[in-house]
């Protein structure tokens, strides 16, 4: 029974990160992109980590999967930020279906 | 007092990731969360009591089974916008305004608009935060600041500031 939740959990954790990979092949520019990448993939490795947790079960590996939970969305998301952040201020231009840029003033 | 707190929530977090309670194992934990402790003691939690109002608990509950429920969303949307043949998407950076005044709430939203829905955090500056948002879907500030913060900005007032 165990066993089978944790196929379960890991099979759409590893489909979710699929998705994120289709994303940064699909979208247009970076920025796009990399809402794919942290949104789909950070919550795929999720998955995959809570079926390590019912795979094995309280204890050991199972607890040290869990801490990484928390240390994951920490490090995804400053990471993400950090990286549109420095693609802006390196100049990469925004596809030409963006509607608005309200950050080009602010940054001038 | 502050430098008490860091030292107790890197003690917890080493017994979590090593799980062996031997006397060494502890020793070299207490060790490492001294350290810890005196390097990084003076950057965080500049009012300790607020650990203990339960209130303060309670406003975090409802906001984490919001921001899960966010980001479950989230997968969903992008998922959806990745495999459209017609990829619908109308992207954009916005301006919204938030009133948090405090470093580390300011850094929760951040990371909370990160991970919703579309939407991605590029830069603050003074009390505006720069959001790249995948499919903009108004174009009046009120209206998309409320869309974009949602109801996570009240949920940290509560609770961190």
């Amino acid at each position: 029974m165990n066993d089978m939740a944790a196929v379960i959990l890991i099979s759409v954790g590893v489909l979710f990160n699929i998705f994120g990979c289709i994303g940064l092949l699909r979208l247009p520019d970076i920025y796009n992109r990399l809402q794919a990448a942290t949104k789909c993939v950070t919550l795929g490795c999720c998955s995959i980590l809570i079926g390590v947790l019912v795979h094995f079960g309280i204890g050991g590996a199972g607890f040290r999967a869990l801490v990484a939970i928390p240390i994951l969305f920490f490090t995804a998301t400053v990471a993400a930020h950090a990286l549109v952040r420095g693609a802006y201020h390196f100049g990469t231009k925004l596809d030409k279906r963006t509607v608005k840029d309200d950050y080009r003033e602010a940054v001038k | 007092m502050r430098y008490l707190a860091i030292f107790i929530l890197s003690m917890i977090f080493w017994l979590l990731i090593t799980f062996r309670f031997t006397i060494p194992n502890i020793t070299a934990g207490a060790v490492a969360s001294a350290i810890t402790a005196a390097i990084f003691g003076r950057y965080y939690f500049h009012n300790v009591y607020k650990f203990l109002q339960p209130r303060r608990w309670y406003w975090f509950t409802v906001y984490l089974v919001t921001f899960i429920w966010a980001c479950i969303m989230a997968n969903f949307d992008v998922a959806y916008r990745v495999l459209h043949p017609a990829m619908p998407i109308r992207p954009g950076i916005v301006k919204i305004t938030t009133t948090l005044r405090s470093e580390f709430a300011r850094t929760l939203l951040a990371n909370s608009i990160t991970m919703t829905p579309g939407t991605i955090t590029v830069d603050i500056i003074g009390d505006e935060i720069f959001v790249h948002w995948i499919y903009i879907r108004s174009d009046d500030p009120a209206r998309y600041t409320k869309m974009v913060t949602g109801r996570f900005e009240e949920y940290i007032k509560k609770f961190a500031e």
